[in-house]
């Protein structure tokens, strides 16, 4: 099974100052590493999700994600913008934002590993950890353990 | 205190699992117990039947329709969406208790009514995830508890109505009150005139009357697809009302409307549209299905047998009294203000018109034992009701407490709720106390000179001993023929249950 995140899907302080441009630059990353078939189709659907409803949530963390006939793999892209970038969260702006992609007929055990993660986003433990990671492989480490079937 | 919960997200990917994380985290830390269905991509681990039976309160925190929402029938329900369940789990575990403490007080709140809906040997054959007929046992049930208010409102204004216009008018006033327009009341009502009075009972009640049919059809829609199947239901409803189906027609109309409805809901679908398939595209698609359905197909073979059941009977006339008299019964409580009820009774009332001023004319004693036969339904479930509560259904006892007020009015609907919701077994009962009433009737020779009214037009019935004796015979006969089919029903279905469970 191909893992869920590599450090190369890890950006810190990107240079990208809203949502569009920090979705762009990680779905970037997910293209180069072959999961992604087609940028331009895989950001149209991450858009459409996000304009259904924005994906921030409370404790600084956008979540735009989508299931997409251009994902080959379900996949985590990582972001962290010290300087927080607006999500559309109550609570003020984003500072950690994770790229959700699946695949569109993903089956149930690729997904389930998703659903670990999104489960592990609302504990204040691990997205400190997170926050004070001091490199691209601290994070994947951190997110992978916690995500181990 | 016990909670389930469902999440589930457009996506369902993302929301769905962070929201069902949410609500865990802070149930724990207030103390409570939860169990959570994610209906999300990675599939649902669907919620054990005897957690939901356990829990006090049930806790939606989804965006798009929750699949098999009609397990919670009855519990209370906090539907906050998902995004609220992540970002404010603690209020929304807040807002559970209370809902569920509103419930349980003693004084049952506008929550409650399809709580009581299941008797407690359903809800656990339910529980244990039993056949589809279990299933569609439970639609009618949440169907028929949304619609006693219907009848129970209506009926007791109707009756009311009668009572007042008999004291104002006398023997004629029950009669006359149904004469009076509408618009007397509307535009040119006169509280000092006590007939004005009672045609205003009269009318509210008939307008509660209306939604009889389309309250049974839409709930039981309701039941099956949840919201998108209330328009396919209640327009259904009362086509089937419209097109002389009754409430038979109205069951068939709520399962067609709430099953296509439920089937639509599950047609993957573009994204773009998916926003507006619950809003106009399901009620719009599910309603005109339905209603060609109620008006194509059922329209003529229900006018083929209406014409026909008026044809044989009008044939029949100088056959045994006792034996027109007992089918006139038998067709009055088949399907209670249905086509073959509207035959029976429209015999009756042109015969009355025909009859002019006689006062021993056949047509006389066919009305008093059509009447006659019409109340027996619901006095007879009412005395069921008392005999053995244990075999009713709380709503159900409820309606029987009216049902005595309601056939003594001549008020046959009455008995609808009881019939719906268990058909099988009801409808054979009453057809016997109708049957045996409505014979002993005619073969006694009482008459009755108006259309309606019940024990308030008594002054009208010529030979009131026998006529009263014989609506006592059938009303304990029905009564009868309820406890012993329920009895044998509950055993029957105990016994299955007990099967199932031993195979498990």
């Amino acid at each position: 099974m191909t893992a869920l995140i590599t450090p190369e899907l890890v950006l810190l302080d990107p240079r990208a100052d809203d949502r569009e441009e920090v979705t762009r630059s990680i779905a970037g990353r997910l293209a180069a590493a072959g999961r992604v078939t087609d940028l331009e189709g895989f950001l149209g659907d991450v858009r459409a999700r996000e304009a259904r409803m924005p994906t921030g949530l409370p404790g600084g963390i956008g979540i735009p994600h989508a299931r997409s006939a251009h994902v080959l793999a379900p996949t985590v892209g990582f972001a962290r913008v010290s300087g927080g970038v607006d999500w559309g969260a109550e609570d003020g702006p984003a500072t950690l934002v994770f790229l959700i992609a699946a695949p569109q007929g993903g089956d149930e055990d690729h997904l389930s590993i998703l659903a670990a993660l999104a489960r592990r986003l609302v504990h204040q433990s691990f997205r400190d950890e997170l926050l004070h990671a001091p490199d691209e492989q601290t994070v994947v480490t951190v997110i992978s353990r916690e995500v181990a079937p | 205190m016990r909670f389930v919960a469902v999440t589930s997200c457009p996506t369902g990917i993302a929301h769905t699992y962070m929201a069902a994380e949410a609500l865990e985290r802070a149930a724990e830390a207030a103390g409570h117990q939860i169990h959570v269905e994610t209906q999300g991509a990675a599939g649902a681990q669907p919620l054990d039947p005897a957690a939901i039976a356990a829990a006090d309160a049930v806790v939606l925190g989804a965006d798009v329709e929750v699949r098999d929402r009609h397990r919670f029938d009855g519990k209370p329900i906090v539907d906050v969406g998902v995004k609220r369940a992540i970002s404010d789990a603690p209020a929304v575990i807040e807002q559970a208790v209370r809902a569920a403490a509103n419930a349980s007080a003693p004084v049952g709140g506008p929550a409650a009514p399809a709580a009581a809906s299941t008797d407690p040997g359903t809800s656990a054959r339910g529980a244990a995830g039993a056949g589809s007929a279990t299933r569609v046992r439970q639609w009618l049930m949440t169907g028929v508890s949304y619609m006693i208010p219907f009848v129970a409102a209506g009926g007791i204004l109707i009756a009311a109505a009668f009572m007042l216009a008999q004291a104002v008018e006398g023997e004629q006033g029950a009669v006359a009150v149904t004469e009076v327009p509408l618009t007397t009341v509307s535009t040119d009502f006169n509280p000092l005139d006590g007939m004005h009075w009672a045609a205003l009972l009269f009318q509210i009640g008939v307008a509660s009357f209306g939604f009889l049919v389309p309250a049974l059809a839409g709930y039981i829609a309701f039941a099956i697809a949840d919201r998108p199947g209330i328009v396919p239901g209640f327009v259904g409803g009362a086509l089937s009302v419209a097109v002389g189906a009754g409430f038979l027609g109205g069951i068939a109309a709520g399962f067609v409307g709430g099953l296509i409805a439920l089937w639509l809901a599950r047609h993957e679908v573009p994204r773009n549209v998916r926003g507006v398939m619950p809003v106009v595209v399901i009620p719009l698609v599910s309603t005109l299905l339905t209603g060609t359905i109620m008006l194509i197909v059922l329209g003529r073979p229900l006018k083929a047998l209406s014409d026909g059941l008026s044809d044989w009977l009008t044939g029949m006339t100088g056959t045994n009294a006792f034996v027109l008299g007992a089918i006139l019964g038998l067709m009055m409580a088949f399907d209670m203000g249905g086509p073959v009820n509207k035959v029976a009774y429209t015999f009756a009332t042109t015969g009355l018109a025909a009859a002019g001023t006689a006062t021993d004319a056949t047509q006389l004693k066919i009305m008093a034992a059509v009447m006659a036969a019409g109340m027996t339904p619901p006095l007879g479930l009412a005395l069921a009701t008392r005999l053995r509560p244990a075999l009713f259904t709380e709503p159900e006892r409820e309606n029987g407490n009216a049902a005595w007020l309601l056939g003594a009015s001549f008020i046959t609907e009455g008995a609808i709720p009881f019939a719906a919701s268990d058909p099988l077994r009801v409808i054979p009962s009453l057809m016997a106390g109708s049957g045996l009433t409505g014979g002993l009737v005619m073969a006694f020779g009482s008459t009755l000179r108006a259309p309606h009214g019940g024990i308030w037009v008594t002054p009208l019935i010529g030979g009131v001993v026998p006529y009263l004796l014989s609506v006592a015979v059938g009303t304990v006969v029905t009564a009868a023929a309820v406890v012993v089919l329920k009895q044998l029903g509950r055993d029957g279905a105990a016994a299955a249950a007990e099967g199932t469970l031993a195979a498990a």
